[in-house]
């Protein structure tokens, strides 16, 4: 792969650097172009000839944005984390058990859990609606965590018993042999070794709860207090074709979107691993 | 889309295990290793086994706004089934769904692979880049939804306002609003999401060539393009089945882009199974009943897509 590369650079370098710049450009523009509706007035982008640039602009998308959606931006944030911690709770002693203590079935359960990822998000709404009805638990920040979880779980436990698979026997059994037991094994030499993968699984945790918007919309489509930024997003726009207030939406859009962006720039190999993982290498 | 990772880490896995397993132990040996796995086991029964097993009683059920409260939902056997199946909205949505994810699939596989050929080349700030094309796919499916909406606006929006422009168009495409371009507009917003991921996956796919190759059949006179067809596309075959396979799976139950660019409409002209499952249960009318049939129906689709893929990713092990 080195060799290859190496090969392939020479001085038509910078203009592939040129091309590529475009191409983001073009992919990247309706990110550009939130941003940019979000620091204009009203009035700007009801023009018929569209500012390219955010100039003479205003606050009050964002002053607006925050009066109606901080409460859904917290909502949200508390969801995301929730679902986070409870994801790794299920999540590390499962796969801990699936690949160091080789627990029976374990084959079983990773089958399960793989196809359980291709389930229909509307086919689990469907039916978690009717069973957190009697509990108490629609319209509520607990049941969303609950509901998001069924998306991190699975992703968890394949993305850390991968990783879990191939820490080296001996790290084991060396603590083992110090008299540690299972929990000690895990707290101190497994989880440590494995920070990375659990990490990344935190992160996609993350963000599958903090963008998911079928469980919101429909296990909390009763409440205005619980539900998180992506369904207050949603209801900004969709009482129709309103676009008296399109500089509100899209700074509500450019808050939506900010946890992915920090994630991206502060995470970057951690989310290119999550993505990797397994997929061309066996 | 955004799960589409989710269940890449199948691949080639069941055999470790399977070999390291093989040690026998006392049956309280046994006992730790199940108390580890027993939170798993308790979430997966709870919120999976037990929520499918409910939805194939309640789809043989007429399930109502009443039964929501009073309980009583009396059977009906498969008259759910047979309903959809005169149902046209459904028809439609069957013929909406197969189209939208053939075409998002075709779109996002070809200009992602385009990409990742692209890049795959090193120069200058080249992993910079590839990292920013990240963006579109880690952000909330409802954000890209948004932004969408209003960049297809019918009079205000950016893409009719260049294509006046430059004359490409007289009149202003109704891209969300019109029976016969609503499809365009949401697959135009669809394939921009997917691209991203169709493009890491094929990179990491043209990485695992040997340059050998390349370096011989340039010895032989190949050219770029005799390249990519003889060397690039056959050795490519395993990831572009696993991608298309994938992007298959997710693309059937595409839900939050629809619903924020258009809510299936107008007239049904977007609705897919998904969202048509989505207005039976939570549309107002709670047909819970014949909700979940469209789900049950949507999850017997992906589970035969399912086996197909784990069969082919298996089929491309044992032939290499």
């Amino acid at each position: 792969m080195a060799a290859r590369s190496a090969r392939r650079s020479g001085p038509a370098g910078w203009t592939r650097t040129g091309i590529g710049v475009l191409i983001l450009a073009v992919m990247l523009f309706p990110l550009y172009w939130m941003v940019n509706a979000s620091f204009q007035t009203n009035a700007q982008i009801a023009l018929p000839s569209p500012h390219w640039l955010p100039i003479g602009g205003t606050l009050s998308g964002y002053r607006d944005a925050l009066r109606e959606q901080g409460r859904h931006f917290v909502t949200s944030v508390v969801v995301a984390l929730g679902t986070t911690v409870l994801a790794l709770l299920i999540a590390t002693p499962a796969s801990y058990a699936i690949s160091i203590l080789r627990a029976r079935g374990a084959q079983a359960v990773i089958l399960f859990l793989l196809v359980a990822q291709l389930i229909p998000g509307i086919v689990m709404a469907n039916a978690l609606y009717r069973i957190f009805l009697p509990l108490h638990l629609l319209n509520s920040v607990g049941g969303l965590i609950l509901a998001d979880s069924t998306l991190a779980v699975p992703f968890a436990v394949l993305i850390l018993r991968a990783f879990m698979v191939a820490i080296p026997r001996e790290l084991i059994e060396a603590a083992r042999i110090d008299g540690a037991g299972s929990i000690r094994v895990l707290l101190s030499v497994v989880l440590p070794v494995s920070r990375n993968a659990v990490i990344t699984s935190a992160l996609f945790a993350f963000l599958f709860a903090w963008g998911d918007f079928l469980f919101a919309s429909t296990l909390n489509l009763g409440a205005t207090d619980s539900t998180p930024i992506s369904v207050g997003l949603y209801s900004f726009i969709g009482a129709g074709t309103n676009t008296t207030s399109w500089n509100s939406v899209m700074a509500t859009a450019v808050l939506a979107s900010a946890p992915a962006a920090v994630l991206l720039v502060l995470a970057q190999r951690y989310i290119a691993a999550g993505v990797t993982r397994g997929a061309v290498k066996d | 889309m955004s799960r589409a990772i989710a269940s890449l880490p199948a691949q080639g896995w069941v055999g470790k295990d399977a070999r390291r397993r093989r040690v026998r132990r006392p049956a309280r040996a046994a006992a730790v290793p199940l108390a580890f796995l027993l939170p798993v086991l308790v979430f997966a029964v709870l919120f999976f086994v037990y929520p499918l097993a409910k939805n194939v009683q309640v789809s043989l059920q007429d399930y109502n706004l009443s039964s929501l409260y009073t309980g009583a939902a009396p059977y009906v056997g498969l008259r759910n089934y047979t309903h959809l199946w005169h149902d046209p909205v459904f028809r439609t949505a069957v013929g909406n769904t197969i189209e939208f994810t053939l075409l998002s699939i075709f779109f996002q596989l070809t200009i992602g692979l385009g990409l990742a050929v692209f890049f795959v080349r090193n120069f200058p700030l080249n992993a910079l880049l590839r990292s920013l094309l990240l963006v579109p796919w880690l952000l909330p499916l409802v954000v890209s939804g948004t932004v969408f909406r209003w960049m297809l606006d019918t009079n205000n929006g950016i893409v009719n306002r260049i294509l006046l422009d430059l004359h490409l168009v007289g009149t202003p495409v109704p891209w969300l609003t019109g029976y016969h371009t609503a499809m365009a507009g949401v697959l135009i917003c669809n394939i921009w999401i997917g691209i991203p991921f169709n493009m890491v996956i094929l990179y990491g796919g043209l990485q695992t060539i040997p340059a050998e190759l390349y370096e011989a059949s340039a010895l032989d006179g190949a050219g770029g393009l005799r390249q990519f067809w003889s060397i690039t596309l056959p050795m490519l075959r395993p990831v572009l089945t696993v991608v298309s396979t994938l992007g298959l799976i997710y693309t059937l139950k595409v839900f939050d882009v629809i619903w924020v660019l258009t809510k299936g409409g107008p007239a049904n002209a977007t609705q897919n199974l998904t969202t048509y499952g989505y207005q039976l249960s939570f549309g107002g009318l709670s047909r819970f009943g014949a909700g979940a049939a469209v789900g049950n129906v949507l999850i017997v689709v992906s589970l035969v897509l399912s086996l197909i893929y784990l069969r082919s990713r298996r089929s491309e092990g044992e032939g290499r």
